[in-house]
């Protein structure tokens, strides 16, 4: 595995921001009702992530040890207001109703965790992928938790496109079902946490799988050398 | 004796950031500032648009704003509605303090003689399902006022049906209703009262 292959990995499924290290939970459980806010919500992490990697590998060799995390955080806050104010001022609907969780995002410990695991140690281009990767990661479950509490509580997949790409959109709501009434728990707090069990308990069941697939040639090969040099 | 020179270099580089950062901020705010406020006015505008027909005004509602002390001690902000210089609608920002659970804003809109033209319900936190059907996506319930005359006769009729009123609440949530339709009532009376909401000179703005 090349190394970008391997932050691919890392970020999307093995070390995955959401579903292994858990990060982040707070905002991913409370806007994750429907695609579109999980989808939002996914994009502006996403972008903050990736600024804050890029910002903080640039300056990682001028910052002394001790004052590390104080710029780290002076970094992401700014970055998230930054975000903040662009979505106020483009897209001014999906801000008031993602509201509260796009100040949040500093609080995602995800992105520090980043800044202090990878970015503050690679090179830029590296730390910028992986700050794509694990952004991506994060949108991933984002996506897949909002469609599956869209799906379950109100029967109808990307309701409300109109707040991220404009009016026209508003023809992509797709009705799957319509219920007499709405699930409510899979629309409340706590059917957030049912489902994201559900999907947690599901990537560990297809974990061994999966990794046999991705990196299973990888592995033998590793363990054909070693026998060479045993023999050798 | 202590060595002051690395702290000196690292405040140096910790104030370097923060003045680089909180620069970045400030020139982003300039940047969308008045894109923000035109998206502000235009999202005033689009609920407006909804309840008051287009031929009753021609001004620019946005900016004809009063911001006066309601009946509930708060500051409320009202968009005139103006005819070629007739005034022909009230439009007030209310809030119901008591939903299921906390704050439903509103927006009533009144014609001259207080008949009432629309509701609107701009933010709530009722549970999805059930108290949010007093959003206009979601229910057809929140039009059922528009027509509708508050009068110190019929003030008693204001009420869902399980108070004795006329309205009636939907299946689950009787809270959320009776929130409304008293903040309806309660907004509507203290606006008949009032005498110089029309003219008084307008205050605020988007």
């Amino acid at each position: 595995m090349t190394p970008l292959q391997d932050i691919s990995w890392q970020g999307i499924w093995k070390n995955n921001p959401a579903l292994v290290q858990m990060l982040g939970l707070c905002p991913l459980l409370a806007v994750t009702n429907t695609v579109i806010n999980g989808l939002g919500l996914g994009i502006a992490t996403l972008f903050v992530l990736l600024g804050s990697n890029i910002t903080v590998s640039v300056v990682r060799n001028w910052i002394p040890n001790e004052i590390r995390i104080p710029v780290f955080v002076m970094v992401i806050a700014s970055l998230v207001t930054i975000v903040q104010l662009l979505m106020n001022a483009y897209t001014y609907q999906l801000y008031q109703t993602l509201g509260i969780f796009i100040p949040l995002i500093v609080t995602n410990c995800a992105i520090i965790g980043r800044a202090e695991a990878f970015a503050s140690k690679n090179s830029v281009g590296l730390a910028a992928y992986d700050g794509l990767m694990m952004g991506l990661g994060f949108l991933l479950v984002l996506v897949v938790l909002g469609a599956v509490r869209e799906l379950l509580g109100s029967g109808t997949l990307f309701a409300g496109a109109e707040l991220l790409v404009g009016d026209n959109a508003k023809t992509l709501t797709w009705v799957v079902f319509q219920p007499d009434e709405n699930f409510l728990v899979a629309i409340l707090p706590p059917g957030a946490f049912i489902i994201m069990g559900l999907l947690i308990a599901l990537k560990n069941k297809y974990d061994k799988r999966i990794e046999h697939i991705v990196v299973g040639e990888q592995e033998k090969t590793k363990i054909e050398r070693a026998r060479v040099t045993l023999e050798s | 004796m202590l060595d002051i020179k690395p702290i000196s270099k690292a405040s140096g580089i910790l104030a370097l950031f923060a003045i680089c950062t909180t620069g970045l901020v400030a020139l982003t705010h300039i940047q969308t500032k008045d894109k923000i406020a035109s998206e502000k006015e235009r999202a005033i505008v689009r609920t407006i648009s909804q309840i008051v027909p287009p031929d009753l005004y021609n001004n620019q509602i946005a900016q004809d704003c009063l911001m006066v002390e309601n009946h509930q001690g708060t500051q409320s902000r009202i968009f005139r509605a103006r005819l070629n210089e007739n005034n022909t609608a009230l439009i007030i920002e209310t809030i119901a303090p008591n939903g299921y659970n906390g704050r439903i804003e509103l927006l009533v809109a009144l014609a001259k003689d207080h008949q009432i033209l629309g509701v609107r319900t701009t933010a709530h936190n009722e549970t999805p399902g059930l108290g949010d059907k007093i959003e206009v996506t979601k229910s057809n319930w929140i039009e059922h006022f528009a027509g509708l005359y508050v009068t110190a006769e019929n003030s008693k009729k204001w009420a869902v049906r399980k108070d004795g009123g006329t309205f009636d609440g939907f299946t689950g949530a009787t809270i959320t209703p009776r929130a409304v339709i008293k903040a309806i009532k309660e907004t509507t009376l203290w606006a008949a009262e009032q005498e110089s909401l029309f003219s008084a000179k307008s205050n605020c703005g988007a």
